[in-house]
């Protein structure tokens, strides 16, 4: 009689990464399976001890260790361990054992190693650690979703469907209902592109005057239409569409002309809609009207969501979204105040100027004057001129600064030279205190005004950063503050000292600390640029960090951020407030596998942080 | 032993913990007369003063039409080979069997098995030969040793014209063991409580181990294969000799 094995096989059916497996699979494994009992406290696995097989844990709790003996990792039932010893030489990396009594199902390392091979998804799962794994996996996202990267080309899908200068509009109809185009180009007799009809060119140009279907195409075509190059990017494509008001816009190569791409080509690709909210945004005239906006930028972040950008492009879009925001208001309030009676650069600090800005966010801002701004005759100006932006902003869902980091806040509405003289206080005397809540000005942005003056600054720090390291240890003092959990343990956060609570707050525990961790290697190497990810380029180009370990912060970033913008956008497709506090209970065990190792990544740079700037 | 039945107290062969297998084994290797039981017994039996985890086990369950062997049979027989390390539950072995007694509506009931399935199995006399050497060499344990040791017994006497007797550990027994100190009271209990099935998963669970199925052989095979491990590794050392814990 056929051997079932019932019960291995249900429990395998219950758990990730084996119910995703094809049911032959499936039933492989389940009797591949040997069983072992472990009591409370007892040994499982003993460092560098031969290793065989791949261990899930059947009933039970169990605790892996790192080999100076700090907890690693409490798993449950599902939970499997084992694997980074399979996958690298057949030893235990993590010693294990029983925290509560336990029974461990064994999957042998050949029917493991298979599995691995044979099966993408178990393999990611199994191995969000290995870094050349999560690039692979990562890079065929970017091709689908980096909007900011790609080029014309890859939307191109087919040959452009042409027809020459003497044909009638009956034969291109002809020809576009055949190949199912909604757009046709016109050649010459040198093949140069001359023109190009669409759909609506046929009905608007051709039907509606009631002209005969033997018209010449050239009688109803745009001629001379607008290109682009298909090394160019999809970005500025959107550009030129927005711009010109196009539907269809020829690709060429060397005055070939190489297809044609439509705005559905476009949307198909994503964050179009950002660039639509960003012109309506400047489209508006009352605060109210641009407070009207606010559910098209809510719409257009959980879009993105939705179609899986990738942090950056939305942390980008939102910035570019609140950057218009702020460029308005500034339009608006010079309007009702009259022009400035000195020159003036309004700055964005934190994460606008870093370009990663998300959906619940505080407007962190500031204003540089003219070095001859006079208070006695110029403050009240800027000072209604800030109360006026700030109040929009709030209005249009950037709440104030609880740590008053605003231009109304007189410390923060300076001439160019004060604030120089604050950059060189905060670098040359540091103290931790003093940078506590100081770190968002070294991400700074000119919005609007002397932009010109907020890359001085960045020149300033850049200089001098590097050469202080007392300013670096106690930047690095405060950054150290805020550390990552441990992972989860069953519907709880696990805290590195073993303590369990029930949320976490992704932001103050995962993307802040990442942040201030990249910005400190950015500060230490001269680094001028803002975003993350552009600084984890320079640092990992630097060569400061070991080797592999700046993509290895790369892609455990993208892990939380990307945590963290679910969140808030499943919060608004529920239509309830967005926050930062995520519960364990809502993330998938594949999301909860990866977000531990990113924790892990994060915490093993905290440690190299502190070693580093001896902080 | 309170196990016992009364027949059994007066057999002069019958089994127990003083019983030396070793010596039994090379007796009936020499006596037996049918080649599988030689082959059977040939093979030898570890001697009482082996410690339990040099002890070759394999977790052994019937699923019977009844609970007397005297006019029940054997439906299906589940057993896994296992040690205290490690249930090779990867080399667990099923059949389905056509008992010598027809099928009660009780029965099916309670091991879903049906009279089709069973009609299209084999007899145990074809089972033999692949059954025994599974079982050869290594000691057995069941939960509630009645049901294995007696149809097994019986069943091999009727078509080999001898009848079969190896050790066994009882993990029912080792539990009640554990609480034969408890005042009378939960003796009672117990006795009431003697629907097997039952008691296994309620054992178990005094280890944290998960509820299973109950009653499908090799899911009750694994199941008192686990619940030996963790009563082994609860309360007894793995020098332990085997000859404590058999019988």
């Amino acid at each position: 009689m056929e051997i079932e094995q019932i019960e291995i096989l249900e429990f395998l059916k219950r758990h990730s990464p084996f119910q995703e497996l094809p049911a032959g699979q499936l039933l492989q494994v389940a009797l591949s399976i040997d069983i072992g009992y472990f009591k409370a406290g007892s040994e499982i696995l003993r460092f560098n001890a031969p290793l065989n097989a791949l261990h899930l844990i059947r009933s039970g709790a169990v605790e892996t260790f790192r080999r100076n003996g700090d907890l690693y990792n409490r798993l449950s039932a599902g939970g499997i361990f084992g694997e980074q010893g399979l996958l690298r030489g057949g030893k235990v990396r993590f010693p294990a054992s029983a925290l509560e009594d336990t029974l461990i199902y064994f999957i042998p390392n050949e029917v493991f190693q298979q599995l691995f091979d044979e099966n993408e998804f178990f393999a990611d799962y199994v191995e969000v650690g290995d870094s050349e794994r999560r690039k692979t996996s990562k890079a065929s996202t970017q091709a689908r979703a980096d909007l900011l990267g790609a080029t014309v080309a890859t939307l191109l899908s087919r040959e452009p469907v042409t027809i020459s200068t003497d044909a009638n509009v009956w034969q291109a109809a002809q020809l576009m209902t055949e190949q199912k185009v909604s757009s046709l180009l016109i050649l010459d007799a040198k093949q140069h592109l001359t023109g190009i009809i669409t759909d609506k060119d046929i009905r608007a140009r051709l039907v509606a005057p009631g002209l005969k279907s033997e018209t010449p195409v050239t009688d109803i075509m745009s001629a001379n239409p607008v290109t682009i190059e298909q090394q160019q990017y999809i970005f500025e494509a959107m550009m030129l569409m927005l711009r010109h008001n196009l539907h269809h816009l020829p690709v060429v190569k060397q005055q070939h002309t190489v297809g044609v791409i439509a705005i559905s080509d476009i949307i198909r690709f994503e964050s179009q809609s950002s660039l639509y909210v960003v012109s309506r945004i400047f489209r508006q005239q009352t605060v109210a009207e641009l407070q009207a906006l606010v559910p098209d930028v809510h719409a257009c972040f959980v879009r993105m969501v939705n179609e899986d950008a990738n942090s950056q492009m939305i942390g980008s879009a939102m910035a570019a979204i609140g950057r218009s925001f702020k460029q308005r208001l500034l339009e608006l309030a010079e309007a009702e105040l009259g022009p400035p009676p000195v020159p003036y650069c309004f700055l964005a600090l934190g994460s606008m100027a870093r370009d990663e800005q998300l959906i619940l966010t505080d407007q962190d801002n500031a204003l540089i004057l003219d070095n001859r701004f006079d208070p006695a005759q110029h403050n009240s100006y800027f000072q209604q001129l800030a109360t006026f932006v700030c109040d929009g902003l709030a209005a249009c869902g950037y709440s104030y600064c609880t740590g008053k980091i605003m231009a109304t806040n007189p410390e923060w509405r300076q001439p160019l030279k004060v604030w120089q003289q604050y950059f060189q206080n905060w670098i040359a005397q540091p103290s931790a205190e003093r940078l506590l809540h100081s770190s968002i000005f070294f991400d700074i942005d000119g919005v609007w005004g002397q932009t010109q003056w907020a890359e001085q600054l960045q020149q300033l720090v850049s200089r001098q950063a590097q050469k202080h390291p007392l300013f670096l240890a106690s930047m690095t003092r405060n950054a150290l503050s805020r550390t990552p959990p441990l992972g989860f343990f069953k519907d709880f956060v696990m805290e590195q000292d073993g303590k369990q609570n029930n949320s976490l707050n992704i932001k103050r525990r995962g993307t802040a600390p990442f942040v201030d961790l990249i910005r400190i290697h950015a500060l230490a190497i001269g680094a001028t640029d803002s975003n993350s990810f552009s600084r984890l380029q320079q640092i990992i180009a630097a060569k400061v960090l070991p080797q592999g370990r700046g993509e290895d912060l790369r892609d455990a970033f993208e892990v939380i951020a990307m945590t963290r913008i679910r969140h808030q956008a499943a919060a608004l497709r529920q239509g309830s407030e967005p926050d930062n506090n995520v519960l364990p209970e809502q993330l998938s065990e594949f999301e909860r596998k990866h977000l531990k190792e990113a924790f892990q990544v994060l915490s093993n740079a905290q440690k190299f942080l502190k070693f580093h700037f001896k902080a | 032993m309170l196990y016992l039945g009364p027949n059994q107290h007066d057999n002069p062969q019958a089994p127990g913990s003083n019983t030396d297998w070793q010596c039994y084994y090379q007796q009936q290797a020499s006596q037996a007369k049918h080649p599988l039981l030689q082959q059977f017994y040939g093979a030898g039996m570890v001697a009482a003063s082996t410690p339990i985890s040099q002890v070759p086990l394999v977790a052994v369950d019937f699923e019977t039409t009844g609970l007397s062997a005297a006019d029940n049979g054997i439906v299906s027989i589940g057993l896994v080979p296992f040690n205290l390390q490690r249930i090779f539950s990867s080399q667990a072995r099923q059949w389905l069997l056509k008992p010598r007694f027809t099928l009660t509506d009780n029965s099916v009931t309670v091991h879903r098995i049906t009279h089709s399935e069973i009609s299209s199995a084999p007899d145990l006399s074809a089972l033999l030969p692949e059954l025994l050497p599974l079982l050869a060499g290594k000691v057995a344990v069941v939960h509630y040793r009645q049901i294995e040791r007696a149809f097994l017994a019986a069943s091999v006497q009727v078509r080999l014209g001898e009848s079969i007797l190896f050790p066994v550990i009882d993990t029912l027994e080792l539990e009640a063991r554990l609480y034969r100190t408890r005042p009378l009271s939960w003796w009672d209990k117990l006795r009431k409580r003697q629907q097997l099935s039952i008691r296994l998963d309620a054992s178990r669970s005094r280890y944290q181990l998960p509820p299973y199925r109950p009653h499908h052989a090799v899911t009750d095979a694994i199941a008192s294969a686990e619940l030996l491990q963790a009563q082994l590794s609860y309360r007894y050392s793995p020098d332990t000799p085997v000859g404590e814990l058999w019988c």
